[in-house]
């Protein structure tokens, strides 16, 4: 009894070494975060008109692809990401926006220096936002057929940027 | 070309490694003295080739030379100097590559200073320390070649992820490292004592010093890990329970709890295969988290570039060092046989508390941070384990082990009189009580908790002056109290300054987190917040450039009862190159308490306009934390230098006394 007490400290090493493996080869990602809307309907949302630009209907935003980024003029990363949803729409794929938490004059400022890549834009000054798992901006939608496809938490920027260009030309 | 000559150095350290694997081991079998003596010439070279490895790495990195695929992807030529050689050890392939260059430098330590040591365990000490220095070297030359070249080299580095260009964290890895790797020594020792299959009081006295050096460093490197993140992360904490903080808190338990058991070891002759348990485990401990921190399995702030093949390798590593150790253990240390005998209440029942509570401590810790893991595992479920499970079992564990802290030491060996030794406590009692009641009426609402620990803290705090004192005889004999504490060994010094010292950290640690004052304000140019009695006014925002980073900075002017004590400023700063952002807090120091700020952008839903959010945090006596740790390792160190563990002494009496062979 006394000898297998010994084994103990060896047991509970092999039981940790166990799950370890069983952690490296199931291919699971402590990092990976499950996306509440992803596979689902864009839920509607009832945005405010930003000046006279076209209001975004999230609720009716039709077929094809598309694609909804979340921005603020306070954003420094929305800034950094910007050029990447001009190019975005110059290709051809309708780009929206919704302006969450900012002032309206703060943003038509920032669209008038940094360019209007969006076809339409809503302002969310309150939470509706969160319906659609937001944990900050930017985040980034790809929206196919009115559901949404992929979703992009953080600026579309190096690899994370790389993975939702590769899903929208999939896409498309 | 010095990259290329890098390379060739680590191979050829690989081949020393592998020839002192083998031939100490067969002369220690054979009583071969030349091959037994091989191994510290083996341990000498190894030790010189990493070094000339490693300093072939931090040249690359001082010169960017970015046709090194490690320095391009870590190093960028505007950083400051000192960041550009801290960025040699700050990538996964260059850590890697100290850890090697330490592992080595331990190893060639017992070679030159470990003349009193046997020749026999000295040749298996060492051959086992190149058994992990083999695996950790065929790791980095097969998996994380840190000299990789690059062709065409490209003109510009992508940078150091920029939370990391700090100078604490610039000194806390090899810090860290030292703690980490220094314990594989005397795992070495342990092995090799299984191996011998004899454990003597003579053992654990060659085998302190190096404990003892292991913890130091670990301590400070904690220590400094954790001042890096108070003063970088911009969250005004000072631990988080992260798994990657756990796993070097782990072995640094463990390795606390071997200090003391070792003592009883080298005293008493008991506590044996408890002693080689707990040296096998602090190392153990070490690898396992490098092996979490270097394969991802966990989510973390810290964590390095994440490579499951590497995971598979380190985990075949652990495997075969902790599992051949501890079955080794299994089989070989039943049959020491236990040494001298005790009552429940002596020295030796103080410290076998004192390492029941480690190691219940320890095992809190290890069930905490793997829990997600196993229960992922076993229902698919995700959760994570914080700061509340280690508040409810971590701390009081920490409170029971102070109490003890505080009497243990002035129980004698074998059998003592707790009464006597409680009465010697009286006035620290007394000391207690006061101090609770001054806390109590200062901080009625405070969390009762809180007030308790300030209590255990005093106690611990007081029985170990006390201590102290009694031993130099301080109050007795007032006039003759310098020379008695002069001729007291150092090592009493270092006791009592260490065990002040946790105290020290304990009333840090409670104060800062029971007492912490917050406030929040969005703030532009000319909004003050108000906080434990001082005004925080933004006076100003700029816009600063720095060297390779731009910098939107409050400027915040503090003071207290319309009178101004001080400027500070407080920072988000954006990194172009490696495009990330940073916090940088404004600190004002008050006496122990920090007033703490941070000005950073507003995600919260009244923020149009563009404000600020200004946060200021009162840490009361949250410095108690950091000079309570420089008693821990000044405390070591003293130890440390103490001359009967350096000279002398560490000689195995012929008969030891109470040594038997284990098999």
């Amino acid at each position: 009894m006394r000898r297998l007490l010994f084994f103990l400290p060896f047991a509970v090493f092999g039981a940790v070494a166990g799950f370890g493996l069983w952690a490296l080869t199931s291919g699971r990602d402590p990092n990976a975060f499950d996306s509440p809307v992803v596979g689902r309907d864009l839920p509607a949302l009832a945005l405010e008109p930003l000046a006279d630009l076209p209001l975004l209907q999230t609720g009716e935003i039709g077929g094809g692809v598309q694609v909804v980024n979340v921005f603020a003029s306070w954003c420094v990363p929305c800034v950094a990401e910007h050029p990447v949803l001009v190019s975005i729409a110059e290709s051809g794929v309708p780009v929206h926006g919704i302006a969450y938490q900012d002032a309206p004059e703060d943003t038509l400022a920032f669209l008038d220096e940094h360019g209007n890549p969006y076809a339409s834009v809503g302002r969310d000054a309150g939470r509706q936002v969160l319906e659609l798992g937001l944990s900050g901006v930017p985040e980034t939608f790809l929206v196919v057929d009115g559901a949404v496809a992929y979703h992009a938490a953080g600026p579309i920027l190096g690899a994370p940027g790389d993975a939702f260009l590769a899903a929208l030309d999939a896409a498309r | 070309m010095i990259a290329e000559l890098g390379h060739l150095a680590l191979t050829l350290a690989l081949a020393a490694a592998l020839v002192q694997s083998v031939l100490p081991m067969v002369g220690a079998a054979r009583g071969d003295a030349a091959l037994m003596g091989s191994a510290r010439a083996t341990a000498i070279l190894q030790a010189g080739l990493s070094g000339f490895a490693f300093a072939a790495l931090v040249n690359a990195f001082a010169v960017s030379d970015f046709s090194v695929v490690n320095v391009y992807e870590n190093s960028h030529t505007l950083k400051p100097m000192i960041f550009k050689i801290a960025a040699a050890w700050g990538s996964h392939e260059g850590s890697l590559l100290l850890w090697v260059l330490i592992l080595a430098l331990f190893g060639a330590g017992v070679a030159i200073l470990g003349a009193g040591v046997p020749e026999r365990l000295r040749a298996r000490t060492l051959a086992v320390q190149a058994w992990i220095a083999v695996g950790f070297l065929t790791f980095l030359l097969l998996t994380s070649n840190p000299f990789d070249r690059l062709d065409p080299a490209p003109l510009e580095g992508t940078d150091l992820n920029p939370l990391l260009q700090h100078v604490g964290l610039a000194l806390h890895p090899p810090l860290l490292y030292l703690g980490y790797v220094g314990l594989s020594i005397v795992f070495s020792f342990a092995v090799a004592a299984l191996i011998e299959g004899r454990v003597d009081p003579a053992w654990a006295r060659w085998v302190r010093p190096w404990t003892l050096a292991a913890w130091v460093f670990l301590t400070g490197g904690i220590a400094l890990g954790s001042w890096w993140a108070y003063s970088e992360l911009g969250w005004g904490g000072w631990w988080f329970w992260d798994p990657v903080e756990n796993v070097s808190f782990m072995p640094w338990l463990a390795a606390t709890a071997l200090l003391h058991s070792a003592i009883v070891t080298e005293k008493r002759d008991a506590f044996k295969s408890w002693t080689i348990l707990l040296a096998i485990l602090a190392f153990s401990l070490s690898l396992f988290g490098t092996f979490i921190v270097r394969s991802g399995l966990l989510t973390s702030v810290h964590a390095f570039a994440v490579d499951p093949e590497r995971g598979i390798y380190i985990l075949g590593l652990l495997v075969v060092a902790i599992g051949g150790s501890l079955a080794l253990f299994a089989v070989r240390a039943p049959a020491m046989e236990p040494g001298g005998l005790f009552r429940p209440i002596s020295r030796e029942g103080g410290l076998l508390m004192n390492n029941l509570v480690l190691g219940t401590m320890t095992g809190t810790v290890l069930f905490g941070t793997l829990y997600p893991l196993v229960l992922e595992g076993i229902t698919g479920e995700q959760i994570s384990v914080g700061a509340p499970y280690f508040d409810a079992t971590f701390v009081p564990l920490m409170l029971v082990l102070a109490v003890f802290m505080g009497l243990g030491p002035l129980l004698p060996w074998k059998r003592a009189d707790l009464a006597g030794a409680l009465a010697r406590l009286r006035v620290v009692a007394v000391l207690v009580l006061a101090v609770m009641a001054v806390v109590w009426w200062w901080r009625t609402d405070g969390p009762v908790l809180g007030l308790v620990a300030v209590g255990v803290a005093t106690w611990l705090i007081g029985a170990s002056l006390a201590e102290w004192a009694g031993r130099v005889k301080l109050f007795a004999d007032p006039g003759a109290a310098l020379r008695r504490a002069r001729s007291l060994p150092r090592a009493a010094h270092g006791m009592m300054l260490a065990h002040v010292g946790v105290g020290v950290l304990i009333l840090g640690a409670t104060a800062s987190t029971a007492w912490k004052e917050e406030a929040l304000a969005f703030a532009a140019p000319g909004t003050s917040v108000e906080v434990a009695g001082y005004t925080v006014t933004m006076t100003d925002r700029v816009r600063v450039d720095g060297p390779n980073w731009i910098a939107d900075r409050g400027v915040l002017s503090v003071s207290r009862g319309g009178e101004a004590i001080g400027d500070l400023t407080a920072e988000r700063r954006f990194y172009p190159a490696a495009n990330r952002w940073t916090t940088e807090s404004g600190i004002l120091r008050r006496g122990f308490s920090d007033l703490y700020v941070t000005v950073t952008e507003a995600v919260n839903e009244d923020a149009a306009g563009g404000a600020r959010v200004l946060r200021a945090v009162y840490e009361p006596w949250v410095n108690l934390l950091w000079i309570g740790s420089a008693m821990l390792v000044v405390g070591g160190a003293l130890s440390l230098s103490d001359r009967r563990l350096r000279v002398g002494a560490p000689r195995r009496a012929a008969p030891a006394r109470g040594a038997m062979p284990a098999e």
